[in-house]
């Protein structure tokens, strides 16, 4: 019996920890800014190719991959500098911009690198529990995904950056009125998103093929937990990757991985009828 | 009616715009009689897309609902073309198989529209949701490669795509190469000249109230969400008619047409052209196909960088877009030309400028 409940839970942390690690970074620039970064998914892909070149060089795998999130986190504030700082009165213009960066770096790669680099493989490594065996790579990435929203809370609620960001994001204005520094705090904000989806990248690059066109694997999952989510990641994306995951888990059990997806679309579509606000609305009321 | 073709919501007007629109068009038809087949064939195909980018100018320029699922539609009536042409055989049918795949687009927009819309989905969000539907449309497509995904004899084939079904035909005259270019035109005209009618008819105008303050337009006593679903519909409904009339064209559609990069593709055409206006995303969407098409030659890669390329510096260079822009720029000068011959008067400048959103 306890094997069959640890089973569960397990198909759940993946679909869990996926979610979460996917979605983070699009949920804080999100969160922060307003605005949604289209290149979410080449920062992944950053994160990813980093983690596998470093490996091949000789770099233990976790150093590796904290390395990848650092570039991908640095990466990103040159591009909040470059491109991004200007368009944070006009929302529609950041999508698209970033959408243009996208099909840039996506393409390039290709054009580059080509299609397909040597894959590292998943860390070896099980465990079994009564007939069943369970990789332990995918229990580390639910522990990481656990220690991002730790980390976020311990950030944003506990330090004095993390009070400053947060009345940024309540009235920026105001903020900057009362002597904070709002574009270094959108700066940062904007690298803490892209580190932590090089991050994502790093952890899954392991366990996928690398090609330049990845990120598209994760876009799907990171949007929708987003729009459900709404702006909070600590009330809103959490609670959205937990509700997700579990009709994700019991789709996937019976019909397969694309039928999961399907029907989390589905809900998703049928949440933002019912929910316009998104989770976090209902929450945060509650909480009042 | 005729009335509706010019008014404030388009530019171009009088003598001198639909001169240089009946030259256009008339150099449009003869062009076959001067080229090979293979140029006109190739003509065509660029012709296919415009549409999509039609529609996608009436969602986004006019109705301020930046929809990323272009492809999405494009999709559903591509697939559903090939699948209504193969189970219904071939013949004549195969026009029914084109007006009820774009029929089922319009339906599969008028059920995501109803719940966007109603459940009060704009702006960013917008684009993100019809975006995901489009790539789950795409992942679920490209893994239907089984013999067990299929609807009557029509296989859906995975990530190869489906084939065979048969082109548009009427009686035994297959509607290929120069037939085909002529109904494309024939189309291109008639959707053009029909939105352009409808954007300056009063549901228009409640269309454009809408982009501009949907708040204001709702007081003034408008269901806004009516006018919205209606756009979209439309909208979509024109990128169905796309797909439908890509997967005759070509007898084959994949799911790489679906996905990205393709999914990109209508935003690059219609922000660069300049979205506010029809007639501008007319021109721009086609010089953009013509240049994709004859760099993709060389290297695909190369250019969707270049398109890449060209949104960036569309959203940070010309907001509005550089064909619209470089449009007003020849008009202003013209109008301030003959300004200057005229004697100077109290000429209304500002007709010639669209409102800035």
């Amino acid at each position: 019996m306890s094997a069959e409940l640890f089973s569960l839970f397990y198909q759940f942390a993946d679909v869990f920890a996926f979610l979460i690690l996917s979605a983070a970074g699009l949920a804080i620039v999100f969160g922060m800014m307003g605005v949604i970064n289209m290149a979410h998914g080449e920062f992944i892909m950053c994160g990813a190719y980093v983690t596998v070149g470093l490996v091949n060089l000789g770099v233990p795998l976790p150093i590796a991959q904290i390395l990848a999130a650092l570039t991908a986190g640095i990466i990103g504030m040159i591009v909040e500098l470059l491109i991004v700082r200007r368009f944070y009165k006009r929302p529609l213009d950041s999508l698209l911009a970033t959408w243009g960066l996208s099909l840039i770096v996506t393409q390039s790669m290709l054009l580059i690198v080509g299609s397909a680099v040597r894959g590292i493989g998943t860390p070896e490594g099980s465990f079994a529990i009564g007939g069943y065996t369970f990789s332990t790579y995918r229990l580390v990435l639910f522990g990481c995904a656990v220690a991002v929203l730790a980390g976020l809370y311990i950030i944003f609620m506990k330090t004095r950056f993390g009070v400053i960001a947060r009345a940024t994001m309540q009235n920026a204005a105001m903020a900057k009125a009362l002597g904070a520094r709002t574009g270094r705090i959108y700066s940062i904000s904007f690298g803490i998103g892209t580190a932590l989806a090089g991050l994502c990248g790093a952890l899954y690059a392991p366990t996928m093929t690398l090609i330049p066109t990845m990120g598209a694997t994760f876009v799907v999952e990171s949007f929708v937990t987003v729009v459900i989510g709404g702006a909070n990641v600590l009330l809103g994306t959490a609670p959205a990757a937990v509700f997700l995951a579990m009709i994700r888990m019991a789709l996937n059990a019976s019909y397969g991985q694309i039928i999961g997806q399907i029907g989390m679309l589905f809900a998703v579509i049928l949440i933002i009828r019912v929910l316009p606000e998104g989770l976090s609305s209902v929450l945060v009321r509650r909480g009042r | 009616m005729l009335k509706l073709l010019d008014g404030p919501q388009t530019l171009g007007r009088g003598k001198i715009f639909w001169s240089c629109f009946l030259a256009v068009l008339a150099g449009a038809l003869i062009y076959p009689l001067f080229a090979d087949s293979y140029d006109v064939g190739n003509f065509a195909y660029f012709l296919i897309w415009i549409f999509m980018a039609l529609g996608l100018c009436l969602m986004w320029g006019y109705g301020g609902m930046l929809s990323f699922g272009q492809t999405f539609f494009f999709g559903i009536a591509g697939y559903g073309y090939g699948v209504l042409a193969i189970n219904m055989g071939g013949g004549t049918a195969t026009i029914a198989a084109l007006v009820l795949s774009v029929i089922i687009a319009m339906i599969a927009a008028g059920i995501l529209g109803y719940f966007m819309i109603w459940g009060g989905i704009s702006g960013i969000f917008f684009g993100i949701v019809t975006l995901s539907a489009t790539l789950v449309l795409a992942f679920f497509l490209g893994q239907t490669a089984g013999p067990e995904w299929h609807i009557g004899p029509a296989r859906l084939n995975g990530f190869n795509g489906m084939k065979g079904m048969d082109p548009l035909t009427v009686g035994s005259f297959d509607i290929e190469g120069a037939a085909l270019y002529y109904l494309m035109i024939a189309l291109i005209v008639i959707v053009y000249v029909a939105l352009r009618m409808l954007v300056n008819s009063s549901i228009g105008n409640v269309i454009v109230a809408t982009r501009e303050n949907p708040q204001r337009a709702e007081m003034l006593g408008y269901d806004v969400r009516k006018y919205q679903l209606l756009t979209f519909v439309i909208g979509s409904g024109l990128a169905g008619l796309s797909g439908a009339l890509y997967t005759s064209w070509g007898q084959f559609i994949t799911p790489s047409s679906i996905g990205l990069p393709a999914a990109a593709m209508p935003i690059v055409w219609v922000a660069f052209s300049g979205r506010n206006d029809l007639t501008a995303t007319l021109v721009g969407s086609f010089l953009l196909l013509f240049g994709f098409q004859t760099i993709t030659v060389y290297s695909q890669q190369a250019a969707l960088v270049l398109m890449g390329v060209l949104l960036l510096a569309t959203v940070m260079l010309a907001p509005q877009g550089f064909v619209l822009g470089i449009g007003k720029l020849v008009v202003d000068w013209w109008t301030r030309r003959r300004r200057r011959d005229e004697a100077p008067a109290l000429a209304d400048a500002s007709r010639l400028q669209s409102d800035e959103t």
